[in-house]
């Protein structure tokens, strides 16, 4: 046990060396880049997940050195291990790609296009695998799936037309919380996240469900219609927290705290799970000692208008004339987005046509 | 030293000849064009009584457009904002309660939507970027105003009046 054999994998004829026991994904992710096949319902945090979504089918053209034939079908790299001299073909292996474009399209059947209302739109899993893999049109003719709207608590918004079954929020539930009050009801088409008889959700740590859901099917209330995640501005923060790790990514736009999530690695997984109360209920920048703005990458939308490394350059000529130049315009005079007087951060759930109007008479 | 281009041609540097030197051949050559052109066809038009035909790609100003029921279309999903290269537009979002399905298509609607005319350059990419066929650039001229504060357009100065209800705003 203590010496662990090294296997010898070939990935899209990157070789590495990994410890015995790792999957494929795992083996790829380890080198990185573009040979990683995307995930939708693995989650490395959490235990029993993956195999579900096909995703991250890939096709083993050698099973190993002792046994050098070719695995018969794809194979699921979340939930296969290596070999020693295994090798994989992942980008390189056109049978990938197309059934990787079959799956996204599966995937996409009962999706409902609603990305323009949905809040998870920019930092969705789903989005970029259709952007990368998908096809741009569906040949499905028929209704997409529909549920009964289901209320799961004054935190948690449940959108269950945009599940894809990933299973990601049911682990988090079992494995974060001593009881788990959702799961999978019905079978088949009619399989829908649901708590029975309508419980809501509020263990302290069901928050995390909204971070681990690849889709928005699970999204924040207090963040709900509130902005686009690509308006506001991520930080990484944290606060003694005596029930999680205090360790978060607040959504910033000027000094309002949008909202807060856990802090996300490269696989879009979470960092360290944080509480409820971290989450919903620390609102303002007084709560959290900030640490400075949050690695994006630079081919996310997220990262649109933020100019990092920018050095603002002096202006002089309030010492030239002698007196602060006039301001011709002063935007918040006119303007009714973004007034100083109406924070959108602080009401509770998202906004509603009596918000602006009660603000309108003060 | 070795030449650049071909084309340069050598200066003629005879002395003038007599018929050049009482320069009335030029001075005749150079009224015939004047006077041909009074009778050519213009190059302008009188411009406010006379206007020209605008170009099918001519892009004016923006309108929100509603639905045949006269829903508003626009849901705030921000891809024009995100697509203006002048950062121009801002919006809120704001829910829809229920009993306002009649004013809004979907379940989330800007309730405020701004465009900054004084920062639009009228790319025409809000209208490309738009997902729900909801703004577009019409053929208007922007028109001009003495103030600054006149050139932010607000959601209600957008918007394309009810075909239902002309007289609501």
């Amino acid at each position: 046990m203590s010496e662990q054999p090294k296997f010898k994998v070939t990935i899209d004829n990157i070789t590495i060396e990994v410890p015995a026991g790792t999957t494929i994904l795992n083996a790829a992710r380890m080198i990185g880049g573009d040979v990683t096949p995307p995930a939708m319902c693995y989650y490395s945090k959490l235990e029993g997940s993956g195999g579900k979504c096909r995703t991250c089918l890939v096709e083993v053209s050698k099973g190993s050195e002792k046994d050098p034939r070719p695995m018969p079908k794809l194979v699921a790299s979340c939930r296969t291990t290596v070999m020693d001299g295994m090798e994989v073909k992942n980008i390189t292996s056109d049978k990938v790609l197309d059934a990787r474009k079959g799956v996204v399209e599966m995937l996409l059947i009962n999706h409902p296009l609603d990305c323009p209302v949905c809040d998870q739109a920019g930092e969705c899993h789903l989005q970029d695998l259709s952007y990368e893999h998908g096809a741009s049109g569906t040949r499905y003719e028929f209704d997409r799936r529909t549920f009964e709207k289901e209320d799961i608590g004054e935190y948690i918004q449940l959108h269950m037309t945009r599940c894809i079954l990933c299973y990601r929020c049911v682990f988090t539930a079992d494995q974060l919380t001593n009881k788990r009050e959702h799961g999978i009801l019905e079978r088949g088409d009619h399989a829908e996240i649901s708590t029975l008889l309508g419980k809501s959700l509020d263990n302290e740590f069901i928050g995390n469900v909204i971070d681990v859901c690849p889709v928005g099917a699970l999204t924040d209330k207090t963040f709900r219609f509130k902005n686009r995640v690509w308006f506001t501005k991520p930080v990484d923060a944290h606060r003694d927290c005596p029930t999680c790790s205090g360790k978060v990514r607040l959504w910033m736009r000027g000094d309002e705290v949008f909202r807060v999530t856990a802090r996300k690695d490269k696989w879009g997984e979470v960092e360290e799970w944080i509480c409820n109360d971290c989450r919903f209920h620390k609102k303002e920048v007084k709560d959290w000692v900030i640490e400075g703005p949050s690695r994006i990458d630079r081919h996310s939308v997220i990262s649109q208008g933020h100019y990092v490394d920018t050095v603002k350059q002096p202006v002089y000529i309030d010492r030239v004339i002698g007196k602060n130049p006039k301001l011709l315009l002063d935007i918040h005079k006119v303007s009714d987005v973004n007034r100083p007087d109406v924070d959108l951060s602080k009401i509770e759930g998202p906004a509603h046509s009596d918000d602006f109007k009660k603000n309108k008479d003060n | 030293m070795e030449k650049l281009t071909n084309r340069a041609a050598p200066v003629n540097r005879d002395p003038i000849t007599f018929g050049e030197k009482i320069y009335l051949p030029a001075i005749a050559k150079g009224l015939s064009i004047t006077i041909g052109h009074i009778f050519k066809k213009k190059a302008t038009v009188s411009y406010p009584e006379e206007k020209r035909p605008f170009s099918p790609v001519f892009r004016g100003l923006h309108i929100l457009n509603r639905d045949e029921e006269g829903r508003e279309r626009c849901t705030a999903c921000g891809l024009c904002a995100v697509a203006c290269p002048a950062e121009a537009i801002t919006m809120e979002a704001a829910e829809r309660k229920p009993g306002e399905e009649h004013l809004y298509r979907e379940e989330k609607y800007a309730a405020k939507y701004e465009i900054n005319m004084l920062r639009c350059i009228f790319c025409g990419y809000c209208e490309e970027a738009c997902p729900k066929d909801a703004i577009y650039l019409s053929e208007t001229i922007m028109p001009t105003n003495y103030t600054r504060a006149s050139f932010i357009y607000k959601k209600e100065d957008l918007l394309i009046p009810d075909p239902k209800n002309k007289e609501a705003k």
